[in-house]
């Protein structure tokens, strides 16, 4: 799937729910569900220290493609991140370089990337997309 | 004895009180507001919004230097505020009220100049471990510029502060003490007559951070005989972007000019400028001066309503909150002081304070969560932070009741 064929899966996924409660759920859920990080890649350097929760992102280039795995202390940011790795892990570069994230905003969410939000969730959307550049840089040199 | 919780008082209708403030009638998410997020910053009544509004509307003007009328009335209004501040505060003189952008702003202001005129090496400050950035970083600054060393009150486990190591660091290298009145974080209210006693003792001054006091208790400055104190505005249901340093005439004129500008100078040549005297002297450039106007309309509206009375209904409200959030399973306040005044800050279980407050904000419950800007304090109970709910006169036990229902809503789908 694409990335934008994930992000239209994730709000399709939410449309159902009519509610802040099932929608909160939902993402609480996958907050608990997901072993998102090997415990060696929980490091400072893999830190990004918001003001509210704090992020891990590890970052992995195989065959071309980026993969990210994550963590937060904190379970609803633990699930938004879930779902940005579920959208943006195992696409090129280039993919994730040039990705347009709207599904954040389409499930009525868009405050989560708000940079006052502080839950880490944005910074961690710009790391994503700079070590893409910095992969796509890379790949185009060699 | 009966319980206090169970004491209705008819002093203060809070009914009528939360009529002369718009914005709590708003829907969020579409539920009615519950606004505990007051130590962050207080709502507004109407007649600071109303006073602020007709300034702009029929009397704007710069202060200080006009001719003509509107000049005159802008000079007159904003010097007017600056009356109500030094009576408010019970200042001796009111050009010991010194207008700033706020608590930051103040506290920036003395670390400067008493770091520049008063500080070397082998010198020292005194600062509590309770103190918010704002009363930290400008210490920090001040004393890497100068070599002056920081010293730091510690607290105990329930948040207050340890006043045994206070007069013990208490010694001949100390030039200023630095303290903030009431907790932003714990609501422990320190006992600051002690501190300026023992430190005056030594002939050291003292600077009262006020910022989460002012609104919550009558203040009287020559009784406490302080030598700073600093508050803003927008705590005290004024606008934001206004302040106020109230320094002693003695002190005032002892330090150095913080900023240089317009209306600070007497004369000026390129050879010598000699400054204008108290208050001028610090108020560099065009003030604030539509929140200034605000802030006296603000006070005003305090005093009108009866700084007695909102204490008593604040205390009966801090008790009702901390008996029915006691009951909840789990809970773990952080500082349970003796003393203590609207901010109540607590963790419920293990989880993140994060996840609780946007669960409660979607129930249209504004709490804060995070450090509150005392990354010191936390670390000192080893937390990533707190979800604190303050709390102010135009809070009801119906907030609180629908608070503790929000939290254990949110735990159910947390846990």
């Amino acid at each position: 799937m694409t990335i934008n064929e994930r992000q239209d899966e994730i709000k399709s996924d939410f449309e159902v729910m009519s509610n802040w409660e099932d929608k909160y759920e939902y993402i609480i859920q996958l907050g608990k569900d997901l072993p998102l990080i090997a415990e060696e890649y929980k490091t400072p350097e893999n830190l990004i220290k918001g003001c509210q929760s704090r992020v891990w992102l590890h970052t992995e280039l195989r065959d071309g493609k980026l993969f990210f795995t994550a963590d937060s202390d904190a379970v609803i940011t633990k699930g938004l991140v879930s779902l940005m790795i579920y959208v943006l892990s195992g696409h090129t570069p280039k993919e994730i370089a040039t990705a347009d994230i709207y599904f954040i905003n389409d499930i009525g969410l868009s405050s989560h990337l708000s940079p006052t939000r502080s839950n880490g969730l944005l910074s961690m959307l710009k790391q994503m997309k700079l070590y893409a550049v910095a992969y796509q840089a890379k790949t185009n040199q060699s | 004895m009966e319980h206090i919780a169970n004491i209705e008082t008819t002093a203060l209708d809070v009914k009528q009180i939360r009529r002369d403030f718009p914005i709590l009638q708003e829907l969020v998410h579409g539920k009615p507001l519950v606004y505990l997020d007051n130590g962050a910053t207080t709502q507004k009544p109407l007649t600071v919004i109303e006073t602020e509004a007709r300034y702009y509307e029929e009397y704007n003007s710069n202060v200080h230097r006009g001719v003509h009328h509107l000049s005159q009335e802008a000079t007159n209004a904003y010097e007017k505020a600056r009356e109500i501040v030094a009576g408010f505060i019970n200042a001796a003189h009111t050009h010991e009220v010194i207008f700033t952008k706020g608590t930051t702003d103040g506290i920036n202001l003395v670390a400067n100049t008493i770091g520049r005129r008063f500080l070397k090496e082998g010198d020292s400050v005194i600062i509590s471990a309770m103190e918010h950035h704002s009363n930290i970083v400008p210490w920090q600054m001040a004393c890497e510029e100068s070599g002056a060393t920081l010293k730091v009150i510690p607290i105990n486990e329930k948040g207050e502060l340890k006043m045994d190591a206070f007069s013990a660091l208490l010694d001949d290298t100390v030039k200023m003490v630095a303290v903030t009145y009431v907790s932003n974080t714990m609501g422990t209210i320190n006992p600051v007559e002690e501190i300026i006693a023992q430190a005056h003792a030594r002939k050291v001054p003292v600077l009262l951070d006020a910022a989460q006091a002012i609104q919550h208790m009558s203040i009287d400055v020559q009784a406490l005989q302080v030598d700073f104190l600093v508050f803003s505005g927008h705590k005290i249901y004024g606008p934001t972007g206004i302040g106020v340093l109230y320094g002693t005439t003695e002190w005032l004129n002892k330090l150095p000019p913080y900023q240089g500008g317009g209306d600070m100078i007497k004369t000026v040549t390129f050879a010598k400028t000699t400054y204008n005297e108290l208050p001028y002297k610090f108020e560099a450039g065009t003030p604030h001066i539509a929140g200034a106007i605000g802030l006296g309309a603000a006070i005003r509206y305090l005093q009108q309503t009866g700084l007695d009375k909102i204490q008593q209904w604040e205390e009966q409200l801090q008790a009702y909150a901390l008996e029915q959030l006691r009951q909840i399973d789990g809970i773990r306040f952080i500082g349970d002081a003796a003393r203590r005044s609207g901010a109540i800050s607590f963790l419920i279980h293990d989880i993140h304070p994060f996840d609780l407050g946007e669960l409660l904000d979607q129930q249209g419950i504004a709490v804060r969560t995070g450090h509150h800007c005392c990354e010191p304090l936390m670390d000192e109970f080893k937390i990533p932070g707190t979800v604190r709910a303050s709390l102010t006169f135009y809070n009801t036990k119906e907030d609180i009741d629908k608070l503790v229902a929000g939290i254990n809503r949110a735990v159910s789908m947390l846990r």
